[in-house]
């Protein structure tokens, strides 16, 4: 297809401006979180800061401790990555190359838990952590999620695609299934296990209403569960909040920029397949 | 297998497949055993406190539970407020459904029509990031730039000398702003998958319909809308199960009001069960389940016979 200078000029122009109504609210939080008080309430507005300042952090560190928060966001999200890897690719080994009874039943579960809406099990199961003694714990808030049904599935079709030979030679060899999943078909799992680590980490890093109520003392917040508060208690305290929200979102920023090749890849794929 | 095997190895080979079997739950187990206790069983006992009137002052005390029925679905369809969510949450779905399905294929085809890979690159990523944020960052930068006096949105509408509402206070606008809201969030999701899709349409295609006379609008409609026919189904399924869903924009941008005008079906679920009315809650998820269930399978059913 031939495109003329002026039709690539018109696509250029619509891409621009599609872009800069999509990152326009995160340009103007970011640069309202240094402005001072008086500054964010201005009329007329200014776009760039007149004077920079850091007192928003400085005030909302001392109002929240999100400090906490921050390392528990990290915790909880590292600790969930660790599980996912482990065991979405042992049981997407399973469904891949193993045969055993039952298979195509279990892995219609597969199926049927990515189809159960969230707060539709949310109470019964906050009845059950509550039974076992786990509200406003860590266990708590990842338990529900440690192994997860897309991660099953992306590990499955990534593994299907993997030669059965390399499974035959190592059975004829003597080794058992264990041995094989782990010294054959794992170190072979990059690639997906990348793009997995990278979602389990964003969806934990940005999971809102499961955390909010398990967690139920500031030692156990989340960061979204604390800007939550936050929010709800200074409402219209703006410079506090706009430093808030720089703060959630800024880590999953950086992560995205760098990493961004696996993840849409891995959307991609599961959309595709 | 044929009849003549010998005993002995036809035993052996029932036992490989005993242990094959045994080994394959071992490996499936993690997943298993959480789908039992956390989705499941969750799932039937939501169901079943729906026919009763549970509270939580009685998760410690079961017995004192009594069953009653339909009453809890009757209650629901004469509540108004539950009305109300449902209405919402239709409305909700109806608009920011094609909205960004809308804007995520305009986008893709845009990022498709032949511009360099690297800007490519660069928008796309731009247009995905809102996809990845949490909610409750997003939100508060929504509610800062709706903000009625010192939010940019109105004072941009000031420039221009008109008057811009109260957006999340006003009864009208709350329910747009967030559908608007929502929309900008999440058609970068739809961009990527159909984009996927669009590079795999071969260019042979289009240029065969080029050479058969066809304008750029009719190689659009009859080489690109059927070839991303099964990803339009995708996108179209996914995201009104999730849009069906929508609970955290409304909780943290306008908590459901003003006066139940953002409430949606998950929110007011979400309301009745922090309120401590398990069996009315599980009656009310209840029911969205299975709307969700429906419409997901006739959406399937309705996009594969065409």
């Amino acid at each position: 297809m031939r495109r003329t200078r002026r039709q690539h000029a018109i696509v250029y122009a619509g891409l621009t401006l599609g872009l800069a109504l999509v990152i326009g609210p995160f340009v103007w939080t970011a640069l309202s979180s240094f402005k001072p008080e008086r500054e964010i309430r201005r009329d007329p507005p200014t776009f760039w800061p007149e004077t920079w300042t850091l007192d928003n952090f400085a005030e909302l560190f001392d109002r929240v401790d999100l400090g906490t928060a921050f390392a528990n966001s990290v915790i909880i999200a590292l600790v969930l990555v660790a599980t996912n890897l482990l065991f979405c690719s042992m049981v997407g080994y399973a469904f891949a190359k193993l045969d055993f009874r039952g298979k195509n039943v279990a892995f219609a579960l597969v199926l049927v838990q990515l189809a159960i809406p969230a707060i539709v099990v949310m109470m019964p199961q906050f009845v059950l952590i509550a039974k076992l003694g786990m509200v406003n714990t860590f266990i708590g808030i990842i338990l529900p999620t440690v192994v997860t049904p897309l991660g099953v599935f992306m590990m499955r079709q990534f593994i299907a695609d993997l030669p059965d030979e390399l499974i035959h030679a190592a059975r004829v060899d003597g080794a058992g299934e264990f041995r094989i999943f782990f010294t054959i078909i794992l170190p072979l799992c990059g690639p997906p296990l990348a793009t997995l680590a990278l979602i389990t980490f964003l969806g934990s890093w940005n999971n809102f209403l499961w955390p909010a109520v398990v967690a139920q003392s500031e030692q156990m917040y989340t960061l979204p569960v604390a800007l939550n508060i936050l929010n709800g208690n200074e409402g219209t305290h703006y410079n506090l909040l706009v430093a808030g929200s720089v703060v959630v979102i800024a880590p999953i920023l950086f992560l995205f920029v760098f990493l961004q090749r696996y993840f849409i890849q891995g959307i991609a794929t599961t959309g595709l397949k | 297998m044929s009849l003549a095997v010998p005993a002995h190895r036809a035993r052996a080979a029932v036992r490989f497949a005993v242990r094959r079997s045994w080994i394959g739950w071992m490996f499936i187990l993690p997943f298993v055993v959480l789908f039992a206790v956390f989705y499941l069983g969750p799932l039937l006992v939501g169901i079943g406190m729906s026919f009763t009137d549970m509270r939580s002052t009685d998760v410690a005390d079961p017995l004192a539970v009594d069953v009653v029925g339909v009453d809890n679905y009757l209650r629901l369809m004469n509540d108004g407020a539950m009305r109300r969510a449902a209405v919402n949450t239709v409305v909700f779905v109806v608009t920011a459904l094609p909205l960004t399905i809308g804007l995520g294929l305009a986008a893709a085809v845009l990022l498709n029509s032949g511009i360099a890979r690297l800007p490519a690159a660069f928008f796309r990523l731009g247009y995905y990031l809102p996809n990845i944020t949490s909610i409750i960052g997003i939100a508060v930068a929504w509610k800062f730039l709706l903000e009625p006096e010192a939010g940019l949105v109105n004072r941009l509408l000031e420039l221009v000398g008109i008057q811009g509402p109260n957006w999340l206070q006003s009864e009208s606008t709350a329910l747009p702003s967030i559908i608007v809201m929502t929309a900008w969030r999440s058609f970068g999701f739809n961009m990527v998958v159909l984009l996927a899709a669009l590079q795999t349409i071969p260019k042979e295609l289009y240029e065969a319909a080029e050479v058969d006379g066809a304008g750029r609008w009719a190689r659009f409609r009859s080489v690109t809308v059927p070839a991303l026919r099964p990803v339009l189904l995708f996108c179209t399924v996914y995201s009104s199960v999730g849009f069906m869903q929508f609970l955290e924009e409304p909780l943290v941008m306008t908590r459901g009001g003003p006066l139940n005008s953002t409430l949606s079906a998950s929110l007011a679920i979400f309301n009745q069960f922090g309120v401590g009315n398990y069996g009315y809650a599980g009656a009310a998820s209840t029911v969205l389940f299975t709307v969700i269930v429906a419409l997901a399978v006739l959406q399937l059913r309705l996009g594969r016979r065409r």
